[in-house]
């Protein structure tokens, strides 16, 4: 499914009656399947540039094209589970098609197999980014919205949670745009990454990969982010804080 | 057990002020029990007790779906709420009597006048609380069940019901307690049958023990539905928040 992206402008007014420019212009598309990366630092807009694209917020300058019968799955910043249904009936109430052998594979990849029938009170905040991220699979969806879904997750989970994107990406087309502070990340996942300014948020630079995701090894990885940190450092948008630091 | 011990006080302070005072303004515990046995015998009393049951039943199934639907339209729609608001703060401030009292005078010494009486007195705090309820729904939520596309019935129930229902059980609980109040001031007034005739006719005769073996009766009923469906309800509302310490 293609996602076109062709946002002139989002402004947001404060209780103070003042206005506040978030996004600046902002154009891209993304093909079927491919996976779009957005890396800007923290307040730039992305959360609000996904809301607009995922029709939660219609106050906006410009045009956003989604096919109409496309599935969605989402991972909010926030898990927003339902506190008073349990793990099980948070994932089968957003994917009621979902057949038990896919819960249960899904919920054994994400370690969620002892946590099922628990309520999301009783999480601690990664395990409840696991459950949302479950949710999200679990809808089968044609696009997937990922608003850093990894966050609060340590290195080894986070790594394979990262693999079963990239698992779940490789399977069948499913168009994805994720957000995320971590280089390695996006250098791992994307087909394409876009670098934001801060606020109002326009694209500084868009930077494909070329070789294709099952190719990448560590080598080829770490070359890509030398060439990234060569090309603009400042491109990154100053905000380098995450797991790829280490 | 310390319910016992508290019933058992309630016992003889009683029986001790019926000592002082004398039989005929306090009877003692055995002689409303006396009453309330011969009532029962007769089975006066679990007549005028189910007809002032059914009237409360109706009223309050009747205000609170009624208002339910409206508080929720009123917390949603902008324009419902402000259509809307003038008449509520009119029925909550209007005084029960005047509405029992209209409402004979129009519709006749009815049963349906007496049942839509009690129901307006309580519609309005029914109206208010979920009207609030409904303005406190989270809207994260909202925006997750219509990125997954959940069908509008499935959404409302899973979504925003679990949110209302401690709204409603708050509801039903202030609620119930109006309706009990206001059913025997309408029954005095304009009904030949229920606990609040039975209490108008003890009234008139200065009959106190038969006046205390109704009121006991109705109040223990009272206290039973309130503990055995209400509070149930209530907890069974909010099972899901973790429990306080
Ligand atoms: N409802 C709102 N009303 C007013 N301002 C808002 C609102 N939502 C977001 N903003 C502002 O818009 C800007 C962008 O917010 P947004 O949540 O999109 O940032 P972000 O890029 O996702 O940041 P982060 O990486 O920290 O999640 C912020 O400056 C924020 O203060
Ligand atoms: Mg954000």
């Amino acid at each position: 499914m293609r996602l076109e992206v062709g946002i002139t402008g989002k402004t947001f007014k404060s209780a103070a009656g003042e206005t506040h420019e978030v996004l600046a212009p902002i154009r891209f598309a993304l093909q079927s399947g491919e996976v779009g990366v957005l890396i800007g630092p923290s307040g730039c807009g992305k959360s609000t540039m996904l809301r607009i694209i995922l029709g939660l917020d219609r106050d906006y300058q410009g045009h956003v094209a989604r096919p109409p019968e496309a599935r969605v799955g989402m991972v909010f910043q926030e898990p927003r589970l339902l506190p008073w249904r349990s793990v099980e009936q948070n994932v089968r109430l957003a994917a009621p098609d979902v057949s038990d052998a896919k819960l249960a594979e899904l919920f054994r990849i994400l370690e969620l197999e002892a946590h099922r029938s628990h309520f999301p009170g009783e999480l601690s905040l990664g395990l409840a980014r696991r459950v949302a991220l479950a949710r999200a699979f679990a809808v089968e969806p044609d696009i997937l919205v990922l608003d850093e879904p990894l966050a609060s997750l340590d290195d080894a989970l986070a790594g394979r949670l990262r693999d079963e994107i990239a698992t779940l990406v490789a399977s069948r087309p499913v168009t994805t745009l994720l957000v995320t502070h971590s280089l390695d990340d996006a250098v791992r996942l994307g087909d394409r990454l876009f670098f934001l300014s801060p606020r109002p948020a326009r694209i500084l630079a868009e930077v494909p990969i070329g070789i294709p995701r099952e190719a990448r090894g560590d080598a080829a990885i770490a070359a890509i982010k030398a060439g990234l940190a060569r090309r603009a450092p400042d491109e990154q948008g100053g905000e380098r804080a995450g797991r790829d630091v280490s | 057990m310390l319910r016992l011990v508290s019933f058992a006080l309630f016992l003889v302070v009683w029986w001790t002020a019926a000592l002082l005072v004398g039989g005929a303004k306090l009877p003692s515990p055995p002689a409303v029990l006396d009453v309330m046995i011969a009532e029962a015998a007769s089975g006066a009393l679990f007549l005028h007790l189910g007809a002032t049951l059914a009237r409360v039943a109706l009223a309050f199934v009747l205000a609170m779906s009624l208002g339910s639907a409206i508080g929720y339209l009123m917390g949603r729609v902008k324009l419902a709420d402000r259509l809307g608001d003038p008449w509520l703060i009119l029925l909550l401030n209007l005084p029960a009597l005047v509405v029992i009292v209209l409402a004979y005078i129009w519709a006749g010494l009815t049963e349906a006048a007496a049942i839509a009486a009690i129901a307006i007195n309580k519609l309005p705090t029914a109206v208010v609380t979920l009207r609030e309820g409904t303005r406190a729904l989270d809207r994260s939520l909202d925006e997750m069940a219509s990125v997954f596309a959940m069908p509008r019935w499935r959404a409302f129930r899973h979504v925003v019901l679990p949110q209302l229902a401690p709204y409603v059980a708050a509801s039903a609980r202030s609620g119930l307690s109006l309706v009990w109040k206001i059913v025997l001031v309408a029954e005095l007034l304009g009904r030949p049958n229920g606990v609040g005739f039975e209490i108008g006719v003890a009234f008139q005769l200065f009959d106190t023990p038969r006046l205390l073996a109704y009121s006991l009766t109705f109040a223990a009923v009272v206290l039973v539905i309130e503990t055995a469906l209400v509070q149930p309800f209530e907890a069974h509302a909010s099972r899901w928040r973790p429990r306080a310490a």
